[in-house]
């Protein structure tokens, strides 16, 4: 079951909300609503489900509407039609009492330049969401206490905020956050304000975090790279709508459009492709016992390739047979390849990524075999282009003109 | 021509025909209060007053302020005018006191609510360029002869800033911090009370000084409708051009005020140093 379900939301600002509503369900684009009534659209009929454990990031650039559909999550903005159902519970029909009851005990917030109490220490600070809750002083600060530790924010308890680098404030807008035990964590780019450095250990942190906590976090961002770090899953925001939502493999490989494509372009993408994606499933390969040294010869002749990966009948994977070899074992008369075949080389399995294979390249001129885990069948292989590529980021048609296919074939 | 001094009369008239009760209670309201903090004032002698100003200023500000408020204070009773000057200071205390009282609560409600902000503006505007004299004619019709009259002027008068600078000290709180509160299920109360006025407080208290600071500035003239004080003091020197009278008083409310400024400008600068 999805733990938040978003349902053709749709928010606008201005005055005439109902008559550029009118006009959105009759299809009019953004700007036409905006010349006819004076509205924005802020976001376009969101629809998408998160689920219960998952690191939801919502990527877009600003003016994506991407903060404002998050805060229409937790109604800080109101949605003007759409739902937002928690829990099987609908957020948006709820009254004051009931959704301030559920900001208190199921979604806290983290925002982008903290929102910190400057009056008050680091402990009143974390501990305000309780006090909020009417917790009595010493409960509150006691579990303030124990997510200040969890935070590494210990020693700074009795510090005021503004004392305190951005890094460290932001430790105290999460741990504000965490103290409340929320089941989902909202975060408004909440390390957009860091400097390089501390965002990628807060990143780390957050990561190793989660790994405990299994919360449920929807987080904003306009940075791609932070985006694949951090999400199970992305969803890509332009102009209010949501364009694409996919792992960040997903994106990575099949953007939807153009305007993901060029943010695709830009980000490392070594660490996050897998064999999966690069895999070339039907390579030809030299079937032990079934093709013999002429057999061999004749896929390699046919295939144009000086090297060949070795399955058995079933196509358990058993090493690699070289064309030198087999023209050696040829003059020598013999019949099978059995003595031909090299069986000590590395393998990859299809979640090794890009950069865990790249040592791969090095070797000598032969493709990436990968095999399954389990069975040890060879699923197929990746060639040592592909893997170039994928490190330059140069795409495809620019390095060959070719198809696939044949690229496949060249370099095996 | 268009006379509009007539539907004012006539107004004046109808609200003093009509409301003379509810006059009667703010009367007795305001005459209370004065007279009690009058009374707080003069009954201990006057070197434990000297003394607990002294105190308080060396506790809130600096070491000069400390002296010059024993060497000031001093000289007013040397002088002669301690009655006056403690009946001026009861008058201004409690005419603060009132103007803060409601002028703090319609700060926050012109903050929160836009279009009250806008009526109040030019209301605001308006009590506060009048003339202060013009205040005086309704105030007597209102209230007769005496302190009464002269609160409700200074009230009126120095209720501007008040309003005004707890409005802006509450709109001033950042965005985030408003949105993080609520985000964390408060209610408008616990919104108002545990964020925006403690992040306003700064703000609401250079009103403060400024509140005290109008009200004084009201003294001379209320004196003329019999309110006392210093500005009897002031009044009799112009009257009867006694050039020596005029200026003892015109010193004693210079002393007077420089004490109160500081002291209320101190409270104002410790809190926004934290904030900064």
């Amino acid at each position: 079951m999805s733990k938040l379900k978003i349902e053709d939301l749709t928010l606008i600002f201005g005055k005439e909300k109902e008559e550029a509503l009118t006009l959105l369900k009759q299809g009019k684009t953004k700007a036409e609503i905006l010349k006819e009534t004076g509205c924005t659209v802020a976001v376009k009929n969101a629809s998408f489900n998160i689920e219960k454990g998952e690191f939801f990031v919502i990527m877009g650039l600003s003016g994506s509407g991407k903060s404002s559909l998050l805060r229409c999550l937790n109604r800080l903005i109101e949605p003007t039609s759409g739902s937002v159902i928690l829990n099987d519970v609908n957020i948006t029909s709820l009254g004051d009492k009931e959704l301030q009851n559920v900001r208190k005990k199921e979604m806290a917030m983290v925002f982008q330049n903290f929102g910190l109490l400057p009056h008050r220490t680091v402990l009143e600070n974390v501990a305000f969401g309780l006090e909020l809750q009417d917790i009595p002083k010493e409960q509150r600060e006691a579990k303030a206490q124990e997510v200040i530790e969890m935070v590494s924010l210990k020693g700074y308890e009795n510090q005021n905020t503004s004392e305190l680098s951005g890094g460290m404030q932001q430790r105290v807008g999460l741990a504000r956050a965490l103290a409340n035990d929320p089941e989902i964590l909202l975060m408004d780019e909440a390390f957009s304000a860091l400097d390089p450095l501390i965002r990628t250990q807060m990143q780390d942190e957050l990561i190793d975090l989660q790994e405990k906590m299994h919360k449920t976090i929807v987080f904003i961002t306009h940075d791609l790279d932070e985006a694949i770090r951090l999400g199970d899953r992305i969803a890509i925001m332009k102009d209010g709508e949501v364009i694409q939502i996919g792992t960040p493999e997903d994106i990575l490989t099949n953007p939807a459009d153009e305007y993901v494509s060029s943010f695709v372009e830009k980000v490392d993408r070594k660490s996050i492709i897998t064999a999966a994606s690069l895999l070339f499933e039907k390579p030809t390969v030299a079937i032990f016992k079934k093709d013999g040294v002429e057999g061999s010869l004749r896929k390699m002749r046919s295939s144009g390739l000086t090297s060949l990966p070795a399955v058995s009948v079933d196509k358990h994977f058993l090493g690699f047979v070289y064309l030198k070899d087999i023209l050696e074992l040829k003059a020598k008369g013999h019949q099978t390849i059995e003595m031909a075949i090299v069986k000590d080389v590395p393998v990859a399995y299809p979640e090794t990524t890009v950069e865990q294979m790249l040592p791969f390249i090095a070797e000598n001129g032969r493709a990436v075999p990968i095999i399954d885990r389990e069975t040890n069948k060879l699923l197929g292989i990746v060639a040592q282009t592909s893997l170039l590529i994928e490190t330059t980021g140069t795409s495809w048609e620019n390095v060959t003109g070719n198809s696939i296919d044949n690229l496949q074939n060249e370099v095996i | 021509m268009i006379h509009i001094g007539p539907y004012i009369e006539e107004f004046i008239n109808w609200l003093t025909s009509n409301f003379g009760a509810l006059f009667n209670i703010i009367k007795i309201i305001v005459i209370s209060v004065v007279d009690s903090v009058e009374w707080v004032l003069m009954f201990p002698p006057f070197y434990i007053i000297i003394l607990l100003v002294a105190f308080l200023a060396w506790k809130r500000t600096g070491l000069g302020v400390t002296i010059f408020t024993i060497l000031g204070l001093t000289l007013i009773w040397a002088m002669g005018y301690w009655g006056q000057t403690m009946a001026t200071l009861a008058l201004i205390l409690s005419a603060a006191f009132i103007a803060l009282l409601m002028g703090v609560p319609m700060g926050i409600w012109a903050a929160k609510n836009p279009l009250a902000g806008k009526i109040m503006r030019p209301v605001l505007d308006l009590m506060q360029t009048m003339p202060a004299f013009v205040y005086l004619i309704p105030a007597v019709l209102f209230f007769g002869l005496g302190k009464v009259p002269g609160a409700f002027a200074t009230i009126i008068f120095a209720m501007p800033p008040a309003v005004r600078l707890t409005t802006l000290g509450i709109s001033q709180v950042p965005k985030e911090i408003v949105e993080a509160t609520r985000s964390f299920g408060a209610t408008p109360r616990q919104l108002l009370f545990k964020v925006e006025l403690p992040l306003a407080l700064p703000t609401i208290l250079a009103g403060v000084n400024q509140t005290i600071m109008m009200a004084l500035s009201m003294v001379v003239i209320s004196a003329m409708i019999a309110a006392g004080g210093l500005g009897e003091v002031v009044l009799k020197g112009i009257t009867q051009l006694k050039i020596g009278l005029g200026f003892e008083g015109g010193i004693a409310v210079v002393i007077l005020a420089i004490i109160l400024d500081r002291i209320t400008q101190s409270f104002g600068n410790t809190k926004k140093r934290n904030i900064a």
